[in-house]
């Protein structure tokens, strides 16, 4: 189990170092920021001054390395568009970004699991179809399409509710919330709309097919045999058995939430990490890019790390493998 | 006689009563990007000007029609060639309460000149700033200099004592990794003070009852000022549509029809102070990006004009533009001192005549180059390389329209790495010295020819450019400006395209006044 535990922890460190390498030779490529910064007034004596101030004038080994050896105690350094320490910046949208992300999966799962148990025991319902026709539309309309349209309509048309912002927010500490006011429990409707859709039609015909595939099982024909009602038969036995591939598509499908948060925030103007990166891209804002580039291989490295300890604990099969492969080496 | 002071003290009268509107006029208002800091010398970017005009102030202000007014300073003259001397308003006071004194101008100015500075280039030859009693500031400069009085609305004004207990004397140095004061603080003397700033989310002004520019005619009502930035076009465009915002400074080109056929909005639109042109390599014996070898057909003059007249503006103007662009054939605006209608017009467009030079010059089946081309700076920047590829094409000549994000586009051209280039110039001087220096003159010292990447170079306009640096006599000045522009254009050492019009989108029930720097003075707007 230890070596099991460490192992996993030395591939996640080994990841987490490519994906910094790549993120920071990458912008070697995004282009310069001194230019952007400086602007028309640019000149050689200016330039020379900034590239020093920033760090720019030394090799690139040696701003990796200074990099990596910052990053490892969590700094990262000040940015470049708004003169501000990344992490003060970063710590002030993740609250945004995580109140998005979460009831956005919250949503996803609330609405996905019975929607795909309704279509699954439903199967030539119109309501089932129905529901599969809008599926069709969550999984092949962009995100950004989507927002669109629902601003259009319920902002610009009718008005209900707003097009962008976080409205009011109620600070806690260092978090601020968006939950304790109705502005921003009326802005959060349409941003989270937006983001869960696509996961909500993943996890509805996941569901969906998972439950068609265990109705078939003679477990669930043994269940009915012993004269179980139908309710019992749908959700106790078989809801509970496609649940195991829900929740692990739903963990992994978290992280990608987060990640996948860039395009509904900058349709929403929600201030949060993925609007931060986006504007901190049109500005080559190396620092905030590069801290941003690892938080979310972070975020993606720690929850395979949990689903990958969940499988051992869950799945004994794995365990007793493992031990008969170290017996035989 | 009479009638002025009925006004005036109509004036005063309407001063004492809307000193504090009896009504909140709340002004909402968005723009593509945030401001960058709160440091009024910092950072000399558009955005951040535009909230930090409204909470600080210059010695002198611009007027609605872009003339010199006084600002903080109420008079001020040339005593000697290398003294520019300010009277200093009495009585002003920055929103902490303190009283501003002429130790805060010079410490201000001075701020300015700062290394770590963003706006150095406003107080160019300035080499110090000199109290000469409570109410007097003299600025000693290194030559004579005419135009000190014109960099200078774009010097803010801060505190010194806030400064020194803040620890903010200097601008924002990047060296220092942590957040001075000023990046999220303001202490200015300005219409407005800074209630609230929370970066890219939010930034509320609200209204200083006790500027002192409030009892001048035509002011505006706004009481509070909330500016969110929305990076996305079409969410700022619903955002105006649904009424949620009052103001877009920078509505998406491609929706200006919609907003006007809009009975609840408005469309103000005016031109900017920036002109579009092309630039070709001169000086190279052989162009980098081209399939003529062993010689470069741009430095050929009859080439030029070819490219030159093979140029359709006008189709630009309506085709790409929609309309939003001044076709011109000079190379700064007619907000520059040193414009002329004489310089204005441009070579017709003529294929037959393009043709001819080129085949003159030795082409006459034309030759490929590369055009460079930002792709995310000027209005339709992309579009603008692609229709005049098309119409060089017409005339034999292949354009490739290389376009890429100005973070990578000027680098390129900073390196000389081009043969043919697009690139928009501003005047934030309004003299076209600015032009003239970075553009035009030849490579040399400090500003000389800085952003002159074609490598344009004709001594005589170089001799021009230079007497215009120290003649003191405005007349002669600008006379010399505009034969150094006709000199330049007669070589087209650079083609100019247009001027770049800025359309605004608002709430019918707003009144702004149109600004060639799109930059809004909030003072100004009223909302009904």
């Amino acid at each position: 189990m230890i070596a099991y535990i460490i192992q996993r922890l030395l591939q996640s460190v080994l990841v987490m170092a490519a994906v910094g390498f790549v993120a920071f030779s990458l912008f070697a490529y995004v282009g310069d920021p001194i230019t952007i910064m400086l602007g028309q007034d640019y000149n050689e004596t200016e330039r020379a001054r900034l590239a020093a101030q920033l760090g720019l004038d030394r090799p690139f080994y040696v701003q990796f390395a200074n990099f990596v050896a910052n990053a490892v105690q969590g700094d990262f350094g000040i940015s470049y568009r708004l003169a501000r320490p990344v992490n003060a910046v970063i710590r002030e949208r993740l609250p945004a970004t995580l109140e998005l992300s979460l009831i956005a999966a919250f949503l996803a799962l609330a609405v996905g699991v019975p929607m795909g148990v309704y279509t699954g025991l439903k199967r030539d319902s119109w309501l089932s179809r129905f529901f599969l026709t809008v599926s069709l539309i969550g999984v092949s309309l962009p995100t950004f399409l989507i927002g669109i349209l629902l601003i259009l309509v319920f902002a610009v048309i009718l008005g209900w509710l707003p097009s962008f912002g976080r409205g009011e927010t109620v600070q806690l500490g260092w978090w601020t919330t968006g939950f304790f006011t109705k502005s921003g429990l009326k802005a959060l409707i349409l941003p989270s709309i937006t983001l869960c859709l696509f996961q909500l039609t993943l996890i509805m015909r996941l569901v969906r097919s998972e439950m068609l595939e265990v109705l078939r099982t003679d477990y669930i024909k043994f269940a009915r045999a012993r004269g179980l009602r139908d309710r019992a038969v749908h959700f106790r036995h078989a809801l509970r058995n496609t649940l195991v591939p829900v929740i692990t598509i739903a963990g992994l499908q978290l992280g990608a939430i987060i990640a996948f948060a860039i395009i509904t925030e900058t349709v929403f103007q929600w201030p949060g990490m993925g609007l931060l990166f986006i504007q901190s891209v049109s500005a080559t804002d190396i620092p905030v890019m590069a801290a941003y580039l690892c938080l979310i291989s972070f975020v993606f490295v720690v929850i395979n790390f949990v689903v990958d300890l969940l499988y051992y604990a869950v799945d004994p099969r794995l365990r007793v493998d493992r031990g008969a492969v170290g017996g035989h080496g | 006689m009479k009638i002025q002071w009925a006004a005036l003290a109509a004036a005063t009268a309407l001063t004492i009563g809307l000193a504090v509107p009896a009504e909140a006029k709340s002004f909402r208002m968005a723009v593509a990007g945030d401001a960058n800091t709160m440091d009024p010398h910092a950072n000399n970017a558009g955005n951040t000007t535009l909230i930090l005009r409204q909470v600080y102030e210059p010695l002198i202000h611009r007027g609605q029609k872009l003339e010199k007014i006084p600002g903080l300073a109420t008079e001020w003259s040339n005593p000697s060639p290398n003294v520019w001397r300010f009277k200093l308003r009495q009585g002003v006071k920055f929103h902490d309460g303190s009283t501003m004194t002429a130790d805060d101008v010079v410490f201000s100015i001075q701020r300015a000149l700062a290394p770590t500075s963003d706006f150095k280039l406003y107080v160019s030859g300035i080499t110090e700033a000199k109290k000469v009693d409570e109410s007097t500031v003299d600025l000693i400069t290194s030559t004579p200099n005419p135009i000190v009085p014109d960099g200078l609305p774009r010097v803010h004004i801060m505190s010194k004592a806030w400064s020194e207990k803040n620890n903010v004397q200097q601008p924002q140095n990047f060296r220092n990794k942590e957040e001075t004061f000023a990046v999220r603080n303001a202490n200015g003397t300005g219409p407005f003070m800074l209630r609230a700033r929370e970066p890219d989310s939010r930034t509320v002004l609200v209204r200083n009852p006790n500027w002192w520019g409030w009892s001048q005619p035509g002011m505006g009502n706004v009481t509070e000022m909330v500016f969110t930035p929305i990076n996305n076009d079409a969410t700022r465009f619903s955002a105006l549509m649904s009424g949620e915002i009052d103001f877009v400074l920078d509505p998406p080109v491609q929706n200006l029809e919609a907003l006007k056929r809009n009975p609840k909005i408005k469309v103000l639109e005016g031109p900017e102070n920036r002109t579009i042109y092309l630039s070709m390599d001169q000086k190279r014996d052989e162009l980098l990006y081209s399939n003529v070898k062993g010689k470069n057909p741009f430095k050929d003059v009859r080439v030029r004009q070819a490219v030159y007249h093979a140029i359709d503006a006008e189709a630009i103007k309506s085709r790409v533009m929609r309309g939003q662009s001044v076709p011109t054939g000079s190379m700064w605006t007619e907000f520059v001192n040193g414009y002329s209608d004489s310089n204005e017009k441009r070579l017709p467009l003529d294929r037959d005549k393009a043709k001819k030079l080129l085949a003159e010059a030795g082409y006459p089946n034309g030759f490929e180059v590369t055009l460079d081309c930002p792709n995310n700076r000027y209005i339709n920047d992309e579009q603008i390389c692609v229709a005049v590829a098309g119409m060089l094409a017409q005339i034999g000549i292949q354009a490739k329209v290389s376009a890429t994000p100005m973070g990578t586009h000027l680098p390129k051209l900073q390196k000389d790495d081009t043969s043919f280039y697009l690139l928009g110039w501003g005047v934030p001087t309004f003299d076209a010295l600015y032009t003239l220096q970075a553009l035009i003159r030849s490579r040399g010292q400090g500003a000389d020819g800085s952003f002159n990447y074609g490598n344009y170079s004709n001594p005589k306009v170089d001799a021009l450019i230079d007497q215009v640096k120290v003649e003191l006599d405005l007349g002669k000045r600008r006379q010399l400006m505009i034969d150094a522009l006709k000199l330049h254009n007669e070589d087209v050492g650079n083609i100019p395209l247009h001027h770049q019009m800025i359309p605004w989108a608002m709430a019918s029930n707003v009144t702004a006044v149109h600004q060639s720097e799109n930059q809004l003075d909030l003072w100004w707007v009223k909302v009904d």
